[in-house]
C-alpha cells in the first residue's frame, strides 16, 4: 500500500465527515442570518435526530424511511417549541443573553435525551448493507454515499428555497434588514420560525445518517455542535456554498491530521477556529460583510 | 383506663425503639460514577451492589444486623470523589468504602483514605492503585498487566510478532498502552504502529489506514465503549483482514450490539461472568458466577456484566470481613488482608499483606465473538 493510495482514504474519510459538519454548519448560518442568533442547540438537534431515529426504529418498530422521516418531523418540532418557548419571549435580547439561552437550552435538551433513553450508546443499521466498495485503493461504505447523496440534495435544496420561493426570498430579505422587511410586510417572527424549523431538520437528517457509522447518544451533540460552528466560522456564516466548502474542509484536513498524529485530531478543528477569528473573522471565502445569504 | 393505655403505648414504643437502637445497621459508603462519561461502570456497579446488600439484609443480615449501604454518584469526577469520599467517612461514619469506578478517581482518594484509615475496595482496573501496596486500599477489578498477558499468550500461540496498538486516549487506554508496552518484549513482540484515538472519535480510519500500510500481522485495540465498536467497523470498512484483538473493556453485550456484524471474529480477554453457562461444573467460580447473573437479570431484567461483578465481589469481600468478626474500620483491614481463596466474579481473590489486588492471570478467559455470542477461546 503506497502513499498516494492513503493519502486518498484520508481524503475520503474526511469529505465523508466533512459533509456532516457541513451540514451542521447550515443549520447554524440559517439560524443567524434570519436571527442574528447562534444557536449553540443545534448540535442538540442533530442528537435528537439521530436518538428518535433509534427510538421509532428500535422501539417502536417502525421501517426505516418512516422512522427517518418522524424522526427529521419531531426534531423539527421541537426546534419550533425551542424558538417559541426560549427565544422568542426575550424582549430585548443581546448577543450575550442569546448565547447563553441557546447554551443553556442545549444543556437542557441533553439532560430531556439522557432522562428519556438513557445514557447508553445506540445504533441504527446501514441503510443499504456494509459491504465496503473499493474506489482506486481506498474504500467506502455504501452508507457514506448516502451522505454525499443526501448533503448534496439537501444543498441544493436550500439553495433553491432561498432563491426561488417566496418565504425563501422574505427570509433572504430578514438577514439583510430586519426592520426594512418588516416595513415591507414580511412577518419577521415567522421567517425566525421558519428558520428554526430548516435548521433543526437538516441537523436532524445529519444525525440520522451519520448514526449507523458513528453510533449516537445523548451526549454525540457537543462536539458535533462545536464542529459545525468550525465550519460555518470558515464559511463566513453564509447559508450557502462557504459553509459547505467549510465543513469539508475543516473534515478532510481532520482526517489528514488524525492521520500524520491522532493526539491533533480535534486540535485541528480549533486552531482552525482560531486562526480565522482571528485573521479572518468574514470566512474564509467571502470579501465584506455584504453577503451572507 | 385511658392512662393505661397511653403508659403502655409509651413503654411499648420505647421498647421497640430500643431494639431498634440495638441492631443499628452497619453502614458500607460507596462511590459509583452513576452519571458521567464512566456510566457504563457505575451503573451496573451501583445497581449490583444494592442488590447484594438487599439480599443479605432479606436473609437476616450479618450476625443478626442489617447492612446500610450509602451510595454518593460521583459523575466520573475526582474532585467530587474527593468530597463524597470526605462526607462518607466523616458524616456517615461508614465502616468501609466500596468504589471509585475509575482510577483516576481512585487515586484521587486514596490520600483520604489513608489518612483517615478507612478501608477502600476500588472497583477500578489500574495496576498502580495497589502498586505500591498502600495499607487501606483494595481492588477487585482485574489489573490491565493480566489482560495484555493473555493477549499476548494467544499471540505468540499464534506465531504473531508484529502488532499494531490503537489506544484510548483515557485513564483506561494510557493504563493498557503503558502495559502493552512493558509486556511486548517478554513476548517477543514488537509494536510497529502505536497510534492513540479520543474517546469521543467517532471516526478512526485514518489511524486503520496507517496500520493498513505498515508491517503489522495484528490489531490490539484498547479502549471502552462506543470507540471499539467505531474500530471494529472501520476495520471492516477498510478491508483489513488481520486478527482483531480488543480489551476486557468491551466484554459486554452492548459491544457485540453496537458493531454489529463486525464484531464477528474478534477475541478478546474477559472475566468469566459473560461464559459463566459455559464453565466446567468443576471451575470454583461457577456458582458464584451463575447467581449472580441469574439474580441480575431478575431483577434489573439484562444480564449481569463484568463491571457490576467488581462490586458483587467487593461487598462480599466487606460481607466475609465482618462475619469473620471484624466490627471495626481496622478489623475489617486486617481481616480484608487475610481473605483467601474467595471466589468471586472477577476471579478467586487471594489478599495478603503483599498483595492488595489478589488475582491472577486466570481470571481472564480470552473469548471469542461467534454470532452475536461469546465463544470461550480456552
Amino acid at each position: 500500500m503506497n502513499l498516494s493510495d492513503q493519502l486518498l482514504q484520508y481524503i475520503l474519510s474526511g469529505l465523508s465527515t466533512g459533509a456532516i459538519y457541513a451540514l451542521i454548519g447550515l443549520g447554524f448560518a440559517i439560524i443567524y442570518n434570519s436571527t442574528g442568533i447562534i444557536n449553540f442547540a443545534q448540535g442538540e438537534f442533530v442528537m435528537f435526530g439521530g436518538m428518535l431515529g433509534v427510538y421509532f426504529f428500535h422501539k417502536q418498530g417502525l421501517a426505516l424511511p418512516i422512522a427517518f422521516l418522524l424522526a427529521v418531523v419531531v426534531t423539527a418540532l421541537c426546534g419550533v417549541l425551542f424558538e417559541r418557548f426560549a427565544i422568542r419571549p426575550l424582549r430585548r435580547p443581546t448577543p450575550m443573553n442569546m448565547v447563553i439561552i441557546t447554551i443553556g437550552g442545549s444543556i437542557f435538551l441533553r439532560g430531556v435525551a439522557m432522562i428519556a433513553w438513557g445514557k447508553d450508546t445506540h445504533v441504527l443499521p446501514t441503510f443499504s448493507g456494509d459491504e465496503p466498495i473499493s474506489f482506486a485503493g481506498a474504500t467506502l461504505l455504501p452508507q457514506h454515499l448516502w451522505i454525499f447523496a443526501i448533503t448534496i440534495l439537501l444543498i441544493i435544496g436550500t439553495k433553491l428555497f432561498f432563491s426561488h420561493t417566496i418565504s425563501g426570498k422574505a427570509m433572504s430579505a430578514c438577514a439583510v434588514n430586519r426592520r426594512a422587511a418588516g416595513l415591507v410586510g414580511i412577518d419577521v417572527r415567522r421567517m425566525i420560525m421558519f428558520s428554526f424549523i430548516l435548521s433543526s431538520a437538516i441537523g436532524a437528517m445529519a444525525g440520522i445518517i451519520i448514526a449507523p457509522l458513528t453510533m449516537t447518544s445523548y451526549d454525540v451533540g457537543v462536539m458535533l455542535g462545536l464542529k459545525g460552528f468550525c465550519a460555518a466560522i470558515i464559511g463566513g456564516m453564509s447559508s450557502g456554498l462557504p459553509t459547505v466548502i467549510g465543513g469539508l474542509l475543516l473534515g478532510v484536513l481532520e482526517s489528514l491530521g488524525a492521520g500524520f498524529s491522532s493526539g491533533y485530531k480535534d486540535a485541528v478543528a480549533f486552531v482552525i477556529l482560531l486562526l480565522i477569528l482571528f485573521f479572518r473573522p468574514q470566512g474564509l471565502f467571502s470579501r465584506g460583510s455584504s453577503e451572507r445569504v | 383506663m385511658k392512662r393505661t393505655v397511653q403508659l403502655l403505648t409509651f413503654f411499648a414504643v420505647m421498647l421497640l425503639s430500643a431494639a431498634a437502637f440495638a441492631a443499628e445497621p452497619l453502614k458500607i459508603g460507596a462511590l459509583f460514577s452513576v452519571t458521567g462519561p464512566p456510566s457504563f461502570l457505575g451503573e451496573p456497579e451501583r445497581n449490583t451492589a444494592q442488590m447484594v446488600v438487599d439480599e443479605i439484609n432479606k436473609s437476616g443480615g450479618i450476625k443478626g444486623r442489617k447492612l446500610e449501604l450509602v451510595t454518593y454518584d460521583t459523575a466520573g469526577d475526582a474532585t467530587k470523589a474527593v468530597q463524597l469520599a470526605n462526607k462518607l467517612i466523616k458524616d456517615d461514619n461508614v465502616l468501609a468504602i466500596i468504589g471509585p469506578s475509575t482510577t483516576g478517581e481512585t487515586m484521587a482518594v486514596i490520600p483520604v483514605v489513608e489518612k483517615e484509615k478507612v478501608p477502600l475496595i476500588s472497583c477500578a482496573a489500574g495496576s498502580k492503585i495497589t502498586d505500591p501496596v498502600k495499607a487501606w486500599v483494595f481492588k477487585t477489578a482485574q489489573n490491565d498487566g493480566l489482560a495484555v498477558i493473555k493477549i499476548f499468550e494467544n499471540l505468540q500461540k499464534n506465531k504473531i510478532n508484529k502488532v499494531a496498538i490503537l489506544t484510548v486516549s483515557d485513564g483506561f487506554g494510557a493504563s493498557g498502552r503503558e502495559q502493552l508496552k512493558i509486556h511486548a518484549a517478554s513476548y517477543g513482540i514488537s509494536l510497529v504502529v502505536d497510534d492513540t484515538y479520543g474517546p469521543k472519535d467517532t471516526d478512526m480510519t485514518a489511524q486503520l489506514t496507517k496500520i493498513r500500510g505498515s508491517e503489522a500481522q495484528a490489531i490490539i485495540c484498547w479502549g471502552t465503549n462506543p470507540g471499539p465498536a467505531v474500530v471494529a467497523k472501520n476495520v471492516k470498512q477498510l478491508g483489513i483482514k488481520l486478527p482483531l484483538y480488543m480489551s476486557h473493556g468491551v466484554s459486554s453485550k452492548k459491544f457485540i450490539e453496537l458493531a454489529g456484524d463486525a464484531a464477528e471474529g474478534i477475541i478478546l480477554p474477559s472475566g468469566k461472568v459473560i461464559v459463566a453457562d459455559q464453565l466446567p461444573a468443576s471451575d470454583p467460580q461457577k456458582a458464584s458466577l451463575v447467581g449472580y447473573v441469574q439474580s441480575y437479570q431478575k431483577l434489573y431484567g439484562v444480564e449481569g456484566d463484568h463491571f457490576g461483578g467488581h462490586a458483587w465481589d467487593a461487598i462480599n469481600l466487606v460481607r466475609r470481613a465482618i462475619e469473620a468478626g471484624a466490627t471495626t474500620r481496622e478489623m475489617i483491614r486486617e481481616q480484608l488482608e487475610k481473605s483467601s481463596n474467595f471466589a468471586g466474579i472477577g476471579g478467586v481473590f487471594n489478599f495478603s499483606a503483599q498483595d492488595h489486588a489478589g488475582l491472577t492471570k486466570d481470571a481472564f478467559v480470552l473469548v471469542r465473538i461467534k454470532g452475536g455470542d461469546w465463544q470461550a477461546l480456552d
